[in-house]
């Protein structure tokens, strides 16, 4: 049987994902991780989500996204309030944390679509500065409220606690301004990582592969002549960009459930940034350079610990040397000429 | 009377913005790039009046002289090392370089100067005027309207009056066509680097010594408010940064003291959304037809 080009793509990405997740598995058994390295694995899971779905928006879908962080912060508190509150009545952590990122899922996807709807309006740089200052408000915006809960129901505040005018026995606070929520149940494991990365794969690659992702991908390439043969430009932007945006909210699901002290500060646009800069390192619209590119950057400043102070130094200046060896023409053209040297050398051999 | 206090406030803090803003939207509007490291130039600025004055003990003028000299030669400099080399790579690669400018830059600064806030002594010597019991205003608010004001006029004079000016409004109209006209194109480019740092450098001792601390993330904020007051006038446009940013200060001051302090940032932000939204290219932003 001969698989399509796609098909055999697709499974050559899923294949990487379960190879490491079975080699991460094994080490772990024989004890070869270090409990710091074992401390990196949810982050990289989520981190891996984070970039394969935000390559949704800026490689298929062609739009600059710089708030991808305040996707992954609605997540987060909507997902968080709820974990809070049925903490005891639902006693199954996995289920619980299922319905959780059900609901970060669908509050980041009805953001999405909220922010997308001024997004059609914008194009190029506009909508990356829109992008990125609905992040700083969505933080700023939790960072200033207060939701407790009591016998009455919900309380909300932007003042303090004590204007939420709880009842004194049964009221407990959820969200403490600028301290967030805390304690959230942790019951993200690193095997539901996992679970979550291959269902995102799947969707994000099942969607580029169908009808609407070849939709998605004339909207970049040419949106007149994709208007001009009946496409709907509105339709399809505000599918990419909740669809991007649900998955960005899942991991904010997981990052929250992980850290259990919740608070706004990770959710900055220096964030937002990194999580681009894995997308544009791993290449545009490939989904499988997404989760080289976040491995490889995430693990690095690690790897670099032995410098200890001068490692984000050197993780700066790796990253201009890539967009300079990469971009610039000079150099490519050096490139390929070794590369190409190398290649007929091979060839003459085979022959 | 506190309303005018509080108006006064912001328009020194939105002139400090135009200024940054100023930067951002030059480069933008010659190189069609977003330079994210605009606001780290603002930090490095900040610390060399902080190391000259505080530490090696010269005057506030030579000071603030040699903050723009090595602002001016840094942004110049990063030009030339990381920008031009990818002038014709696609914008997403030039704005990655930026960010990796931005975080070398800043963590330069954290190894030199640690991470703990230094504290800043403001080098204007105008002494606080005091208009009555409840009104006073500061010497530092005084010094950064007029600053900022007289660097507004001679920056618009400059750049409709002198050749050179003249040719940055034609790269930024039509860089191929400017080219085929005789100018000197990476000249120009490096040129409203210079500018650009140049102001960044006096919006950074503006800055300093009205918000008296500078550490490694000095700029950083400054610098994405001063980024969104650019688009707010419609970047590219020089009186658009001017409004940007002096709107900017005011709405951000007066919701800061009638609204909430907290959430002053969401409502600057906010009110760019439903600008763009009902104005897509900003304020004094240019019309784009597109031909098909």
């Amino acid at each position: 049987m001969k698989l399509k080009a796609t098909t055999k793509n697709n499974f050559l990405t899923y294949a990487m994902v379960i190879v490491l997740f079975a080699a991460v598995q094994l080490a772990s058994g024989a004890g070869m991780l270090s409990s710091h390295l074992t401390g990196l694995l949810i982050p990289i899971s989520y981190y891996i989500i984070l970039a394969v779905s935000l390559n949704l928006t800026v490689g298929v879908l062609g739009e600059l996204s710089l708030g991808h962080a305040g996707f992954m912060c609605v997540g987060a508190y909507f997902s968080s309030i709820f974990s809070v509150i049925f903490r005891d009545a639902i006693s199954s952590s996995l289920l619980r944390l299922v319905l959780a990122m059900l609901i970060g899922a669908l509050a980041a996807a009805i953001f999405g679509v909220l922010i997308g709807i001024p997004v059609l309006r914008l194009r190029g740089d506009y909508l990356a500065i829109v992008t990125l200052a609905f992040g700083e408000i969505i933080k700023n915006l939790f960072n200033a409220i207060y939701v407790g809960i009591d016998k009455n129901g919900l309380h909300f505040s932007m003042k303090n606690v004590m204007s939420m005018n709880m009842d004194k026995e049964t009221g407990r606070t959820i969200i403490n301004g600028a301290l967030g929520i805390s304690p959230v149940p942790r019951d993200t494991t690193f095997t539901i990582c996992f679970v979550v990365i291959l269902i995102t794969l799947f969707v994000v690659m099942n969607l580029v592969d169908s009808r609407a992702g070849r939709a998605i991908m004339s909207v970049r390439d040419n949106r007149i002549a994709a208007e001009t043969v009946g496409i709907s430009i509105t339709k399809y932007k505000l599918m990419a960009f909740a669809v991007s945006a649900a998955f960005a909210g899942v991991a904010g699901v997981l990052y929250a459930h992980n850290i259990s002290m919740l608070n706004t500060k990770i959710f900055s646009y220096n964030t937002s940034i990194m999580i681009l800069v894995y997308v544009v390192l791993g290449g545009l619209g490939s989904i499988r350079g997404s989760i080289v590119a976040t491995l490889l950057l995430y693990l690095l400043p690690e790897l670099l610990r032995s410098f200890n102070d001068y490692r984000m130094l050197f993780y700066a200046i790796i990253l201009i040397l890539a967009m300079l060896l990469n971009n610039n023409a000079a150099f490519r053209g050096a490139i390929s000429r070794i590369t190409s040297k190398i290649f007929r050398k091979k060839e003459a051999v085979e022959k | 009377m506190s309303f005018i206090s509080y108006l006064v406030n912001g328009v020194s803090l939105g002139g400090i913005y135009a200024l940054i803003a100023l930067g951002y939207t030059m480069v933008y509007g010659i190189a069609k790039m977003l330079n994210f490291a605009h606001g780290d130039v603002i930090m490095v600025g900040g610390f060399t009046v902080f190391m000259t004055m505080q530490m090696g003990g010269v005057s506030p003028i030579v000071a603030v002289l040699s903050a723009i000299v090595v602002c001016t030669l840094l942004g110049v400099t990063i030009e030339k090392v990381a920008y031009k080399p990818l002038r014709s790579a696609p914008p997403l690669a030039v704005l990655i370089t930026a960010i990796g400018v931005s975080y070398l830059l800043q963590n330069l600064a954290l190894l030199l100067f640690g991470s703990n806030s230094r504290t800043f002594n403001s080098v204007v010597p105008i002494k606080p005027w005091k208009i009555n019991d409840r009104l006073t205003i500061s010497g530092e608010t005084i010094a950064t309207i007029a600053v900022s004001v007289i660097i507004m006029i001679a920056l618009t004079l400059f750049i409709n009056k002198t050749k050179i000016g003249s040719a940055m409004l034609a790269v930024s109209e039509d860089r191929g066509a400017a080219q085929l006209m005789g100018i000197n194109v990476n000249r120009t480019i490096s040129i409203t680097f210079a500018i650009g740092s140049a102001l960044a450098a006096v919006a950074s001792v503006l800055l300093c010594s009205s918000y008296p601390q500078i550490n490694a993330y000095t700029g950083a904020m400054p610098g994405i408010k001063a980024f969104t007051a650019a688009v707010f006038g419609g970047i590219g446009s020089i009186p658009g940064a001017m409004i940007g940013g002096l709107l900017m200060g005011v709405i951000e001051n007066l919701s800061r003291a009638y609204i909430s302090s907290q959430i002053a940032d969401a409502i600057v932000f906010g009110v760019l959304i439903v600008i763009l939204i009902i104005k897509p290219t900003g304020i004094m932003g240019k019309k784009y037809n597109e031909k098909v």
